[in-house]
């Protein structure tokens, strides 16, 4: 069902942990459908993500596509994190079954939920950061503490 | 491998598969034929029949032939349904049925038949009191399944038998997950109408029959031939009735020693789970429990990863939790005994068969032992719930 991919990240996740005192932190989904993702992000004075860790509470592809996301976006300026796509995330991993394309979304979503906490933080605007979405998918509500 | 799925398929007896070997290659005749050939075919049929009614202490001529557990739920429902629709158009039914009571009850509501879904309590059983008070003078049918296929949970069936007929209704029970593992009895029960399914019970897949009552009423669910005596058309799945036949008997001779060993290894890994694990919820009757049903669910954790983890330990095991129910919502049952979302998603079931050894529990829990806290160490509601308690 999974692609080899899939498998190693769902296996050995990257990046799985908490960074003390992030500069940005996102919490999207919810306990309710299943899935819960939370993106910490360690950025640097020249605004390019240094660190990212996650916590995901959810499926072997929620597990799979936030180890992912954490990859792809390390090194990266934020304004090019912010262009790591749901797509971006499913190509990286081989793609994912139809059922759980909604789980490379919420990857997405918890990405750009950290950049938002990110700039709102450091009262920044950060061109094509747009709020963090309450509906990922058919998924309703977004939990933040 | 450590198969411990076996509320979802059973492997099959040797002995009933050498059973149903004939049947295929040499026996092949159609059982409907008229010449010589097909007298062993019709003869192991009728002796499968035999062994079936045996087992619930029915007759035989009240055994027809299904090609499953499915197809006898929706014949039961929609066939007694169909028959009396002129007495009334209200049925009852649980909460906790399988999607093919469910389903078919929501077909059939679609038809202009009024269904009441009687609640559960929190260890998935049903009220025999709240079906007597749900009874009306429409009702026609009450089917309340025999145990649970997640949680394991047996029903009062005697207690709803005697309820039914008080009131003259009649009662199907869903006994797939029940049948030839736990002592049932149409007359003592009061059951009218009994599912069941070959494979479930270490017989082969695709058979299954519906026991029926005499002088209970039905409408035929599949039109055709004559088999079955009009009730049931399709050409006979003999070796499958062969092999189910087979399977049955054998289940039945050994069941209580099965039910005994069984359970005893369900409770063995139960007391581990509890003592080991922390933050965890035995669902189901602690005691009025299939011998083979072990349910639990882990908070913080979705089941799909313990499944995938678990698979990679080398370990069949199942879940009801959104992600492998392949829809948004964790499974009704777990929903139906009050748990909330986010604590079904969590669930773990481990169905076991007199096949699984003391040692391969052990490895199992083990197992789980380090699978729990390692998706529990990637959990954002373990974090959350960490940093409550400090």
């Amino acid at each position: 069902m999974y692609t080899e991919k899939v498998m190693d990240h769902f296996m050995h996740p990257r990046n799985v942990g908490e960074i003390e005192n992030a500069s940005g932190v996102g919490t999207v989904g919810n306990a309710k459908c299943g899935d819960i993702m939370r993106i910490y992000l360690d950025i640097d004075e020249n605004q390019v993500v240094r660190d990212a860790k996650f916590k995901t509470f959810g499926c072997g592809a929620a597990i799979a596509t936030s180890s992912m996301a954490t990859e792809l976006i390390i090194g990266k300026t934020v304004q090019d994190a912010l262009k790591v796509t749901n797509k971006a995330v499913m190509e990286a991993l081989d793609g994912l079954p139809p059922v759980k394309v909604h789980c490379s979304l919420l990857a997405e979503q918890a990405v750009n939920a950290a950049l938002w906490d990110y700039a709102k933080k450091n009262n920044l605007t950060i061109e094509g950061l747009k709020p963090p979405v309450d509906d990922v998918d058919e998924l309703e509500e977004e939990e933040e503490e | 491998m450590i198969y411990m799925d076996n509320a979802a398929t059973t492997r099959m007896s040797e002995r009933a598969f050498e059973a149903m070997r004939p049947f295929f290659m040499e026996q092949y005749a159609n059982a409907a034929g008229t010449y010589s050939f097909a007298n062993a075919s019709k003869e192991a049929v009728e002796n499968a029949r035999k062994q079936i009614a045996r087992v619930i202490g029915a007759k035989p001529a009240e055994i027809f032939f299904t090609c499953g557990g499915t197809e006898s739920d929706n014949w039961a429902l929609k066939g007694v349904a169909q028959a009396y629709a002129g007495k009334g158009k209200h049925i009852i039914i649980s909460a906790i049925e399988h999607h093919a009571i469910l389903h078919s009850a929501q077909a059939l509501e679609k038809q202009g038949w009024d269904v009441t879904v009687m609640p559960v309590d929190e260890y998935g059983m049903v009220s025999a009191e709240a079906i007597d008070a749900a009874i009306r003078p429409d009702t026609v049918l009450v089917s309340i399944m025999a145990a649970n296929n997640e949680i394991g949970t047996i029903q009062p069936l005697a207690a709803i038998g005697a309820v039914c007929k008080k009131h003259g209704v009649l009662f199907h029970t869903d006994a797939v997950q029940a049948f030839a593992h736990i002592p049932l009895n149409v007359d003592e029960m009061h059951i009218d109408l009994l599912s069941a399914s070959g494979h479930k019970f270490h017989g082969p897949k695709g058979v299954g029959f519906l026991y029926v009552r005499k002088g209970v009423k039905l409408t035929p669910f599949m039109d055709g031939g004559a088999q079955e005596k009009k009730r049931r058309a399709g050409t006979t799945n003999v070796p499958g009735i062969v092999g189910m036949g087979a399977a049955a008997e054998e289940a039945a001779a050994n069941m209580e020693a099965a039910m005994a060993k069984v359970s005893a290894i369900r409770d063995h890994m139960i007391a581990r789970i509890e003592k080991e694990i922390p933050y965890c919820r035995l669902n189901g009757h602690r005691t009025e429990r299939l011998p083979g049903n072990v349910n639990f669910c882990f908070r913080f954790i979705e089941g799909e990863g313990m499944l995938m983890l678990l698979d990679a330990n080398g370990i069949c095991a199942s879940s009801g939790s959104a992600c492998t129910s392949g829809s948004l919502d964790p499974s009704h049952v777990l929903l139906a005994i009050g748990l909330p979302h986010e604590i079904a998603h969590g669930s773990l079931r481990m169905s076991l068969s007199e096949a699984t050894t003391m040692e391969e529990a052990d490895k199992a829990v083990d197992a789980l032992l380090t699978i729990i806290p390692r998706l529990r160490s990637m959990s954002p509601l373990y974090e959350d719930f960490v940093r409550q308690q400090a």
